[in-house]
């Protein structure tokens, strides 16, 4: 009798596509707000993106009930650090904590392509990138998610920073002033929707700079 | 792997398989799991909360509940498909150890990345590898540096390569079987003098004085073995790493980026230098202009 094989698996994909772009001064975080499972859409207007703290912003594409866990649990550890420190957590912190807590799952993973945006303790803009695990690296900019494969070789053509390994260090800051960065973000998403069936309907565009933060949104289409 | 065979051999876990996981629970003898890589919830909330009243809940790794534990890892892991494709190369010599790596993750055929940080800075004098999956490489050398900074602060004294290299291999043998992927090498300076340990995910730890891991291993070892010798100068010795590494990327496809170079000395560690290996090709191999043999003129006219 041949062994009964699992017909159920506890994970999604709900699609989408997530971006971030550091500059000298502001950070730009968007993704897409389109949401579905298998060749459906689920809903037009679902939200990816997570403010974690003041200077920290989260998105993430991939298992959406896994990300919303995900998005609570780091909420619930900022509130505690919060009253522990009587401050809000900076972005490297958060970065790291986000590493750690993807890692504890790493029997039984968030099914969860993150990308964290904000600003460091100098007020310069910061971008981790993470793999589902938790393997996490600062970058000038990155796309995750269904996506990904469509947007990162446009971003290497327009941002190719020189890498922060070579010797003697080359300095690696985003050229582009903050209006040119939107500008980019919103150009990518529309190539994006174009050619990947789970990128579309709305672009959710977050803005951190010294100022605060301010939304943006801009329509896609919608096929 | 011949090390796997060895090594199972002489296990007593080893004819268990995948019911270790259950026995880990029940048997005396069974290898505990380390758990000093996750916190304790009663060190977030305080010790005097109410919420843990009468019990200690004991840190664990939240384990999937499945009848089939080997055939989800396969699963999962696929979904994760960890960058595996590196090189990464250290050597003892008269001066002291020489370690380099490439800088490209892979996921599947996908360069996620071309900027990793392969050698990892555990402590200022103590540098670590990384190849197999990103994220079990930079959690576990994390959780090595942690512990042995309280290791010097227990002890008043810098600790070992030989023990670093065993707290890790340790760490690695518990969580046998369970699918973590490392394979990495422990370079560093001690009382005495350098070390350089290779530890595994099965649970390998191997001294030695030359090693090379990753799947662009074999094209570095045939550069390294060819050029090596024991009284190298730092220059020579830097050169010859970073050649390994080029000729590596070169042939394999899986690695690429930058070529990092470390110096581990009695001071501690120094990069030495990082280069791209795209222009490490033309340094080696400038384009010589040649002689044309026929060149195509513009006609006047019609």
């Amino acid at each position: 009798m041949t062994k009964q094989q699992a017909n159920w698996s506890p994970y999604d994909n709900n699609g989408g596509s997530c971006v971030a772009i550091a500059g000298a001064d502001y950070c730009v975080i968007a993704a897409d707000t389109r949401m579905s499972t298998g060749y459906s859409i689920l809903t037009r207007e679902y939200s990816k993106i997570c403010k974690l703290a003041d200077k920290s912003v989260m998105a993430s594409s991939g298992f959406q009930a896994d990300v919303k866990a995900l998005q609570k649990h780091l909420a619930a550890r900022h509130l505690i650090y919060q009253h522990q420190h009587n401050k809000q957590m900076s972005c490297p912190a958060m970065a790291q904590l986000l590493s750690n807590t993807l890692y504890y799952k790493r029997f039984f993973p968030y099914y969860a392509f993150n990308v964290l945006g904000g600003l460091d303790s100098e007020g310069k803009g910061c971008v981790y990138t993470y793999d589902a695990v938790g393997s996490y690296e600062r970058v000038g900019y990155s796309a995750q998610g269904s996506g990904s494969t469509l947007i990162m070789p446009f971003l290497d053509n327009q941002l190719k920073s020189p890498s922060p390994l070579l010797l003697p260090a080359q300095d690696a800051v985003t050229p582009l002033s903050e209006l040119e960065a939107v500008d980019l973000v919103k150009t990518v998403f529309a190539s994006a929707t174009e050619r990947d069936i789970y990128t579309g309907d709305k672009l959710e565009i977050v803005i951190l700079n010294a100022d605060g933060i301010r939304h943006e949104y801009m329509e896609l289409r919608k096929d | 792997m011949g090390i796997r065979a060895i090594l199972s051999s002489h296990l007593p876990n080893g004819q268990f398989g995948r019911h270790s996981l259950c026995l880990a629970a029940v048997g005396r003898e069974i290898m505990k799991l380390d758990t000093s890589g996750l916190e304790s919830a009663a060190s977030l909330f305080g010790a005097s909360s109410e919420l843990f009243d009468g019990f200690a809940t004991a840190p664990s790794f939240e384990l999937p509940v499945t009848n089939d534990f080997d055939g989800f890892q396969k699963e999962a892991i696929q979904m994760v498909k960890p960058a595996k494709g590196t090189t990464t190369l250290a050597f003892i010599f008269k001066e002291g150890v020489m370690v380099a790596a490439d800088s490209r993750a892979s996921m599947g055929g996908y360069i996620s990345s071309q900027s990793v940080k392969k050698i990892i800075e555990i402590n200022p004098y103590m540098l670590g590898t990384m190849a197999g999956g990103a994220a079990d490489c930079q959690f576990w050398h994390r959780n090595l540096g942690i512990k042995c900074r309280l290791h010097e602060l227990a002890n008043k004294r810098r600790i070992s390569v030989t023990g670093a290299s065993k707290l890790l291999a340790n760490i690695l043998y518990s969580y046998r079987g369970m699918g973590l992927s490392v394979g990495t090498m422990i370079a560093g300076w001690d009382e005495t003098g350098p070390g350089l340990y290779y530890v595994d995910s099965e649970g390998g730890r191997l001294k030695g004085t030359r090693f090379s891991v990753g799947s662009g291993s074999p094209y570095a070892y045939g550069v390294l073995d060819s050029g090596y010798r024991y009284d190298l100068s730092i220059e020579e010795a830097a050169e010859l790493a970073r050649r390994a590494i080029y000729h590596a990327t070169f042939r394999d496809g899986a690695s690429g980026g930058v070529a990092s170079v470390y110096y581990v000395g009695p001071n501690g560690w120094k990069k030495l230098s990082g280069d791209d290996v795209g222009e490490l090709h033309y340094k080696y191999y400038p384009v010589m202009p040649s002689t044309v043999e026929q060149e195509m003129v513009e006609v006047s006219g019609a």
